[in-house]
């Protein structure tokens, strides 16, 4: 007897920046309409706990979808000629096109990482189109730890040796030893250019220091929580933020890094689970 | 933690090194010298093929190396507890707060990157007086 998991997958045929794609995405449950994003230079495989928590998807339908560029989503048509980078314009487009694509209904949207970081300009922009918004490893900013312009797209070096290595020091100690290589894994496939090309974005592009000000969490519930050994976006950079932000919510995990949903997911499911529990009773 | 029990810790990752046929096989591509500061005391690590050739202790008078990795004393004790506290979990987390630094010839360090971190948290899995 085949042993199933909930999670399925499929296509859906969006057109992005004008042009056509593919983009992949899988979901499971039933109820609330939960969009994650997944980290730079990495894919939806990252949610593969949260799809399978049947607590979870009890009350909400989870789903995360591969950016183009990414997992099983292809780049665009004539990618091979081009440079990538992700760009908060382009993000902010392909989030919104995803959830009016998939007809979804004021959704709560979870991202980590370069996904916390979108969060707060979807708050400060589009604050009436989500239930609520959560940003897991988030700031307005975060100062670089390494030349990441430099390292990351070289012939020489083997992309995803140094990628997988970098980012190992970005998982807590603590992360079983299971789930810290599931993580790893993901950033050592990616396609050459395209890990480098989201940290655009999360380096340059998105620079949100001047602006998160503006945001009205009173409009949108916002949470912010942040791992105790993320040390490219630490809780204190998240805190900076929070700062500006009145009403936003913000919670230090401790013993996780900057991957809380796939590095480990059990001890980052005690800090979501009252997030979700709150949303869910707010009902609106 | 003395600079003793930093000097045992430090000569310990030969053994812990080339005990390891996992990691020596990931390093077999990687050969060279670098140099490893703990606060004063200075030591030229050799790695042959992914094995500890020698680590000699200094001082030394103009002998080459590739990159070096320096850090306090201080700093090499939290690093290697067995279950770090955040900031000097990882090279990079001591580098970005302050309490290391990298300098040299960064390709070879980038190159085997995963190794090299290994081999420095080599004494993280020894409990040493």
């Amino acid at each position: 007897m085949a042993d199933f998991e909930p999670i399925v997958g499929r296509y859906l045929r969006l057109t992005l920046g004008g042009r056509p794609h593919r983009v992949y995405f899988e979901e499971a449950g039933q109820g609330i309409p939960l969009v994650c994003l997944h980290t730079a230079g990495a894919d939806n495989r990252q949610y593969r706990h949260l799809l399978n928590d049947a607590a979870i998807t009890g009350d909400f339908r989870v789903l995360a979808f591969d950016m183009p560029w990414h997992g099983k989503s292809l780049p665009p048509a004539g990618w091979q000629d081009e440079e990538y980078r992700l760009t908060t314009a382009g993000y902010i487009e392909m989030i919104l096109a995803f959830c009016d694509a998939m007809g979804l209904e004021r959704p709560v949207l979870l991202g980590c990482s370069i996904g916390g970081k979108i969060v707060l300009e979807l708050a400060r922009l589009h604050p009436d189109r989500f239930r609520a918004l959560i940003g897991v490893e988030s700031a307005a900013y975060q100062p670089p730890w390494y030349d990441d312009t430099g390292f990351l797209h070289r012939p020489d070096l083997h992309g995803g040796e140094v990628a997988g290595a970098l980012m190992s020091g970005l998982i807590a100690p603590q992360s079983p030893s299971e789930t810290r290589w599931d993580t790893l894994w993901g950033y050592m496939q990616g396609g050459p250019g395209v890990f480098k090309g989201d940290l655009w974005f999360y380096r340059v592009d998105g620079d949100f220091r001047d602006r998160v000000g503006e945001i009205d969490a009173a409009r949108c519930p916002l949470y912010l929580l942040t791992g105790e050994y993320d040390f490219s976006c630490t809780p204190d950079d998240t805190r900076a933020t929070v700062e500006k932000i009145p009403g936003a919510k913000f919670t230090v995990m401790r013993e996780i890094g900057h991957f809380p949903m796939s590095e480990n997911p059990a001890q980052f499911r005690k800090y979501l689970a009252p997030v979700l529990d709150e949303i869910r009773a707010l009902g609106r | 933690m003395s600079d003793d029990a930093v000097h045992a810790r430090i000569l310990s990752i030969t053994e812990l090194v080339n005990g390891d046929p996992g990691l020596v096989r990931r390093g077999r591509h990687c050969s060279t010298t670098f140099l490893l500061e703990a606060g004063e005391t200075s030591y030229l690590v050799r790695v042959l093929e992914g094995r500890v050739a020698s680590i000699e202790r200094g001082p030394f008078l103009m002998r080459p190396w590739t990159f070096a990795v320096r850090a306090p004393v201080e700093a090499w004790d939290r690093f290697w507890e067995p279950v770090p506290a955040p900031g000097y979990h990882d090279l990079f987390a001591m580098k970005k707060f302050g309490m290391a630094s990298v300098e040299g010839d960064i390709i070879p360090l980038m190159t085997h990157l995963r190794y090299l971190k290994d081999l420095l948290a080599a004494p993280r899995r020894v409990r040493v007086a």
